[in-house]
């Protein structure tokens, strides 16, 4: 196991953490299978592509991303989610159509044409790294993400908003009765999820390239984190985004004919023993 | 986006509308019913960039020609086949069975167009395919009614590749090649050629399509001690691998050879300077300075704003080949027969795909290959400049026809190596 | 088992209903018999496809609305069958019938073993790990290429002789449809299919009632993986090929969205649902490339005012005003 390899499932596994963590928080405490999240992941990276394109501003072009993706969030969840709030498999279903609609608008909008978002200098080419060289945005993408694991950790842990998430994934009924408008964590939790797509989406843009379909791979990937890590944990999304991570790696480098098969069949049996995934706990 | 179906639909039928209300004797006015030609292409899904190149490259000849052939309009009807085998074959069946098209082109992904060959088969409409580039539609498993018109072979762009590789003085090889069949025809058309003048290949490696990670190949790459890398992806694998490979410091310290998908302009002009200098082979060039190449490549970039890739330039040499043929039979497109035989017969000139091309008996063309080069234009922008060039390679390149198909089709295990 | 009657439609209806009813599916099986003599080969085709996707969304809904388990792993059972079909008679010679016999084989098998591996979950949990289980077979199905010729797939010679007939396939299409209709109506209105409505409801009280859950959502689980195989291996003669699209998630969701269109539960609703989806789809792309907006569009207004599909809508607005 070389540092190098180690260092390339590291940082496919904190772009999959960013993504993942915003699908499992709002399956977590919005019980919503959000098939849509894939999507708002490729949404985010065009926004995050044409605003870099047009001002120059990287830092900008991440800002808008987050933000645009999380005011589609609000979108979706207050005009057509509240509609279906408490049944489940409608809510699963409806976010599949959401996501086909979004994906085709891309194709209309930017074309079908294979973008990438446009990096800053000081990102571009390759840093040395425990005796290795590396490329510096994968670096920054390994960076963005162990940032962003510590700041919704803090924020879970050490917040009221987090205190009541965390109240809310065990039992939001019980939060409700005691008198807290859960409504509005639902809501604040639903657009941090999205904005966590989005940001993923604008990494992701110019780490794995933008193109119509990048959203269901994405979304796949994402899934099966979270559904090794189990619902609502964070912990869980993250150790689920390593585990895929390395086995996508290491399935490539050692297993070359199986690839697939080597993420989605340990999945498939630790789901049969652990329905729940590793940390997930019964609703 | 034009709706271009929409576009087409209303230019036929005010053209059929207008044929109709001129008094003709009727005999003559049967005469004059349009060629119908169905026309599929991929403009959802995956490969919806391409797609649309191809229905322009395929537009801008009767742009340039007029939509009449011997008295007949041409009437085109665009399908979607949204990058899809099943949604393909459904919509040649409408082409055919509907829309009573007179044949069948287009298509892009290899397995849509195998499922519409198989389907044309069974019913002899002919179906003639500038992209499909699977071999044995033209070798092993030939169909007398699908004709790989301006089109081309996987394992036939690689071998002049090889053989330039070994005169250039490149000794070992690694490969890395997307995991189907187009990608094996590809990697074997290469390491036959390669391995049979003296070449080594130290390591094939093979992905899935759709690979978002190119880092752990990548890795293993930089440790091998080869001359050169070659490289066989497509579209977005082919964008995230010049990137990843210029990330990983590879660029300028291992020399990038591939196939000609990954130097397509679909591909090189979203990029940036990753993909310069990278060697590939192909039947066009758009950066050759031949009358018939710059003039297309004038036209198309005046009429898209972006230089042609291989899906425009083939379909626009396609339509320019149909017509000849057409032409040549009166526009009586009803004779299959006497259409397959004179397409067969057309010896294309003044086309972007170099002096003369012409089919060989298997129903493949032969013509000059480039080998060519990622450069920039004075503009900056990127293209593709010739730095050599082979003449007349056909599907078989030095090798008898019947011998070489007694070998088996080329596949993961077997890429013809010559130890 | 009293306790269920309420909920079986079928054994409680007025005499006049019971004769409209009557009426009703005597003229739709009229015109499903006369579309050879009037539809053109074309058309004939697409009848023989929503006929086919008929099949295959039963076979969603006879899990999804009558054991309480939504599964998104059928398109990967489905095209099993077809796979196996194609190389039975391209690799071992076999003919056609006993092809597609070991094809429905295949699919019941592959369902057996996603149901050991599900049964113990349901709901949302159940959606995803089908979905993952019917990854892995289009995995498989992608780069075991020496087999299943990776992304080109298998091209087959199926449909001669007879069947190479448009009017004779929709014809013997029609009678396998038909029956594996009366069979799983047959199969949902059985004391068993009582037992899984039961569990659908309350999976705790049955199983307080001495059922054994897990055994019943099993079984159910395989046979409806035995009638989306027949569905699949009808769908290899009819396509005469087969790719990892046959079995990618796309097939899975489009059984499901066809199961729910025309309304979960009800069975005879899948062959609305499977005739409005592909209808729609035929009428669209002759007009925009849209065709993946509408079907989002058609998801998310069928998710938000008719979730109990059309038959289940037009039922109840009918009982409503009796």
């Amino acid at each position: 196991m070389s540092v190098f390899q180690l260092l390339n499932g590291m940082t496919f596994a904190a772009l999959l953490f960013i993504v993942a963590s915003g699908f499992t928080l709002i399956f977590g405490l919005l019980r919503i299978v959000n098939l849509a999240h894939g999507a708002l992941y490729l949404l985010g990276g065009y926004i995050g592509l044409a605003v870099a394109q047009a001002t120059g501003i990287y830092l900008l072009s991440g800002l808008a991303a987050m933000g645009g993706i999380a005011l589609a969030g609000l979108v979706l969840d207050q005009t057509l989610l509240r509609w279906v709030k408490g049944y489940e498999l409608r809510q699963v279903l409806l976010t599949l159509g959401v996501a086909l609609v979004i994906n085709d608008l891309t194709l209309v909008i930017w074309g079908g044409d294979t973008f990438s978002v446009p990096v800053p200098p000081e990102l571009q080419g390759a840093a040395s790294i425990l005796g290795v060289t590396y490329p510096k945005f994968r670096l920054f993408v390994l960076a963005v993400g162990v940032a962003t694991f510590l700041a919704l950790w803090l924020m879970l842990n050490k917040t009221r908003l987090g205190a009541l998430i965390r109240a809310g994934v065990d039992d939001a009924e019980m939060v409700e009765a005691s008198g807290i408008n859960i409504q509005r964590v639902f809501l604040l939790t639903f657009m941090l999820g999205a904005a966590l797509a989005g940001l993923g989406g604008w990494l992701g843009g110019a780490f794995l390239t933008l193109y119509p379909s990048a959203d269901s791979e994405i979304l796949v990937f994402s899934m099966a984190v979270v559904i090794i890590g189990g619902r609502g944990s964070l912990v869980g999304a993250a150790v689920g985004s390593v585990l895929i991570g390395m086995l996508n790696t290491f399935g490539q480098v050692w297993f070359p004919e199986l690839a697939y098969f080597v993420i989605f069949g340990p999945m498939a049996v630790l789901l049969a023993f652990r329905p729940l995934g590793l940390f997930g706990r019964a609703a | 986006m034009i709706n271009r179906r929409k576009l087409l639909k209303s230019t036929a039928s005010i053209s059929a509308v207008a044929a109709s209300t001129v008094s003709f004797p009727a005999i003559l006015r049967a005469q004059a019913a349009p060629i119908k030609i169905g026309l599929m292409a991929p403009l959802t899904g995956v490969l919806a960039a391409g797609g649309k190149e191809l229905v322009e490259g395929f537009e801008l000849w009767w742009e340039r020609n007029g939509r009449e052939i011997a008295g007949r309009k041409i009437e085109i009807t665009v399908e979607d086949d949204a990058s899809n085998p099943d949604t393909a074959l459904q919509k040649a069946r409408r082409l055919v069975e509907q829309t009573n098209v007179h044949f069948l082109v287009g298509n892009i992904v290899a397995n849509t167009g195998l499922a519409v060959a198989n389907y044309v088969k069974g019913n002899g409409v002919p179906y003639f395919i500038p992209v499909i580039a699977a071999d044995d539609l033209t070798q092993r498993n030939r169909i007398p009614n699908v004709l790989r018109i301006a089109g081309y072979t996987g394992s036939q762009m690689t071998r002049p590749l090889a053989d330039w590789s070994l005169k250039n003085g490149y000794k070992k090889v690694a490969t890395v090649s997307q995991d189907y069949a187009y990608g094996h025809e590809m990697c074997g058309g290469f390491a036959q050629t390669f391995t049979e003048g003296g070449g080594q290949i130290v390591q094939q490696f093979w992905h899935p399509l759709n690979t978002a990670d190119f880092s752990p190949y990548l890795g293993q790459l930089q440790g091998l001690g080869v001359d050169a890398i070659f490289g066989m992806e497509t579209g977005a694998d082919a964008s995230r691998f010049l990137q990843q490979y210029a990330n990983f410091g590879l660029k300028g310290k291992i020399p990038l050879i591939s196939a000609m998908n990954v130097a397509d302009q679909s591909v090189i002009r979203t990029l940036g300077d990753e993909p310069m200098d990278v060697v590939s082979c192909a039947m066009f060039c758009e950066g050759a300075q031949d009358e018939a190449t710059k003039t297309f490549v004038g036209e198309y970039e005046k009429r898209y704003q972006k230089l042609p890739s291989v899906f425009g330039t083939t379909h626009f040499s396609g339509a320019m080949w149909l017509t000849q043929a057409i032409t040549k039979i009166g526009g009586k497109v009803e004779d299959r027969e006497a259409l397959l035989k004179a397409v067969r017969e057309v010896e294309l000139k003044g086309s972007p795909l170099g002096p003369i091309v012409k089919l060989d008996p298997y129903g493949h063309p032969v013509y000059n290959v480039f080998i060519r080069k990622v450069a920039k234009r004075e503009d900056g922008k990127k293209w593709n400049v010739p730095i050599a060039t082979y003449p007349d390679v056909g599907q078989f390149w030095k090798y008898d026809p019947e011998t070489y198909m007694k070998q088996p089709s080329y596949s993961r295990t077997f890429q013809g190596i010559k130890s | 088992m009293t306790s269920l009657a309420p909920t079986v439609v079928t054994t409680n209806k007025s005499g006049l209903r019971s004769a409209l009813a009557w009426v009703g599916s005597a003229a739709i099986l009229f015109v499903l018999i006369a579309l050879p003599f009037v539809l053109k080969s074309y058309h004939l085709g697409i009848a023989t496809q929503i006929l086919i996707f008929a099949i295959l969304a039963m076979s969603v809904d006879v899990l999804a609305g009558f054991a309480g388990r939504t599964p998104l792993c059928h398109g990967a059972i489905f095209g099993t069958a077809t796979y196996f079909v194609i190389y039975g008679v391209n690799t071992w010679g076999l003919p056609l019938p006993v092809a597609m016999m070991i094809g429905v084989a295949a699919a019941t098998a592959v369902a057996a073993v996603f149901a050991l591996l599900a049964v113990r979950v349901s709901g949302v949990y159940f959606l995803l790990l089908t979905l993952a289980l019917g990854l892995v077979i289009w995995g498989i199905c992608l780069r075991w290429s020496q087999v299943t010729g990776g992304e080109n797939g298998l091209r087959g010679d199926l449909r001669t002789g007879a069947l190479a007939d448009p009017a004779t396939f929709y014809a013997l299409v029609l009678v396998i449809s038909l029956c594996a209709f009366f069979a799983m109506r047959r199969f949902v209105n059985s004391p068993f299919g009582l037992t899984l409505r039961g569990i659908r409801d309350s999976e705790s009280r049955m199983a307080s009632m001495g059922y054994n859950v897990t055994l019943h959502v099993f079984l159910a689980f395989t046979i409806s993986g035995f009638f989306a195989g027949v569905a699949g291996a009808i769908y290899a003669v009819f396509n005469n090929f087969v790719s990892p699209s046959a079995v990618a998630l796309a097939q899975s969701v489009q059984g499901l969205l066809m199961a729910i269109v025309g309304g979960i539960g009800t069975l005879v609703g899948s062959f609305v649902g499977a005739a409005v989806i592909i209808i729609l789809e035929q009428f669209v792309s002759a007009y925009t490339e849209r065709w993946q907006m509408v079907l989002g569009i058609v998801f998310i207004l069928i998710m938000l005012f008719a979730p109990e599909g059309i038959v289940g809508k037009s039922r109840t607005l009918w009982h409503r005003r009796k």
